[in-house]
């Protein structure tokens, strides 16, 4: 279906088509009341059958394949640390880190970490950023992978949750 | 949602994730799109009264001894209907680079449509009768009275983005703002049009 608001051009291409409508009820109705009306549902139908008339866009196109890897010279590492973590140790070839805390007691202390953390990792170069996630882990980390597709998970503190996360990804997970 | 602790050293580039939204459309378009369908739904019951006023109730139109200054409103259309074209010139201007244009396309859009509203007080205050006069006088008043606050909202929009082109807020590769009050303009355009063959002339 043709959208006539999705912008200016379309609007004012409506627009002319409602004005040409608009003319020819307008004449039919100098004429006689009930041609105008006739007129007005012939325009309103011949209106309807022109926004059918295209399809909804981007139905024809076909789908974007979706390339999970990263560019070239790009190594994404996701750091899932605990609350109070001090320090992490993360590979000198990670070009963009994103440290993720979940807020296991309280938010204010996991912003804390990831403050923290963040100071610790930042280094020339090197695209550093950290949030705090919901109070699960598993969670958390999958929240985070939803907007940045790690080339690897690294967990500072509990095996088990390495664990846990290394059995639902297929990236390496590695414990701090 | 997660809360973000960023921090900025040793001019390390950090930054929030870029937002996602679909491809198709973008957000500030999809904002209006859906406004304008919340408008249109608005306008829907005020046609749904003066249908059932009109046609159910079977209420002479207009309801005599009154009349309805057809001439006048017909003068009016073709003003707002020619400020449609004025809009629409100035942002293809815009998108060109032609400052002038687009300045004296904005202005002369904002002049015609407070004309339009000047107008169209001056019709009420001369057209003899008042919203208390019966269903026919109430309905006419709500549909171009509705109508007319939206003409009111679109010149609002359009005095801001006149002082915004003015400032030199505007650009061929930066001229969402022209491009979404265009939209809003149009719109309400074609609802008086829809407005003025219902209420005048059917």
């Amino acid at each position: 279906m043709r959208n006539p608001l999705r912008s200016e051009a379309q609007a004012f291409r409506f627009l002319m088509v409602v004005i040409v409508a608009a003319l020819a009820i307008g004449g039919g109705a100098y004429i006689n009341t009930w041609l105008g009306i006739v007129a007005a549902v012939l325009a309103v139908a011949g209106i309807v059958w022109w926004l059918m008339q295209e399809p909804m866009p981007g139905t024809g196109e076909p789908a974007r394949r979706v390339d999970p890897s990263t560019p070239a010279g790009t190594h994404r590492v996701l750091v899932v640390a605990m609350p109070g973590t001090s320090s992490v140790a993360v590979g000198a070839d990670a070009t963009e880190i994103v440290v993720i805390v979940p807020a296991l007691v309280s938010t204010l202390e996991a912003e804390q970490t990831a403050l923290s953390l963040t100071r610790r990792l930042s280094r020339p170069g090197v695209s550093v950023r950290g949030e705090v996630g919901p109070d699960d882990p598993w969670l958390a980390a999958e929240d985070a992978l939803r907007t940045f597709g790690a080339d690897a998970i690294v967990v500072a503190g509990d095996a088990g949750i390495a664990d846990e996360i290394r059995g639902r990804v297929t990236v390496p997970v590695s414990l701090a | 949602m997660a809360v973000h602790a960023e921090h900025l050293d040793h001019g390390v580039h950090e930054h929030p994730p870029e937002a996602h939204y679909s491809s198709r459309i973008s957000p500030s378009i999809l904002g209006m799109f859906l406004f304008i369908g919340s408008e249109i739904m608005l306008f829907g019951a005020f046609f749904t009264a003066y249908f059932f006023v009109r046609v159910v109730a079977g209420t002479p139109w207009p309801t005599p001894p009154f009349h309805l200054p057809v001439f006048v409103a017909l003068v009016n259309t073709c003003i707002l209907v020619t400020s449609s074209f004025t809009m629409h010139w100035a942002l293809q201007s815009v998108k060109r680079g032609n400052v002038f244009g687009l300045r004296a396309g904005l202005l002369l859009t904002f002049l015609m449509g407070l004309t339009f509203l000047v107008t169209q007080g001056r019709e009420y205050s001369r057209v003899g009768f008042a919203p208390k006069d019966g269903a026919f006088a109430t309905i006419f008043y709500c549909l171009t009275g509705l109508h007319g606050a939206h003409v009111f909202i679109g010149l609002s929009i359009l005095l801001f983005m006149t002082i915004r082109a003015f400032r030199g807020h505007f650009s061929p590769e930066d001229h969402r703002g022209v491009e979404i009050g265009g939209i809003y303009w149009h719109f309400v355009d074609v609802m008086w049009i829809v407005v003025y063959l219902t209420v005048y002339i059917l």
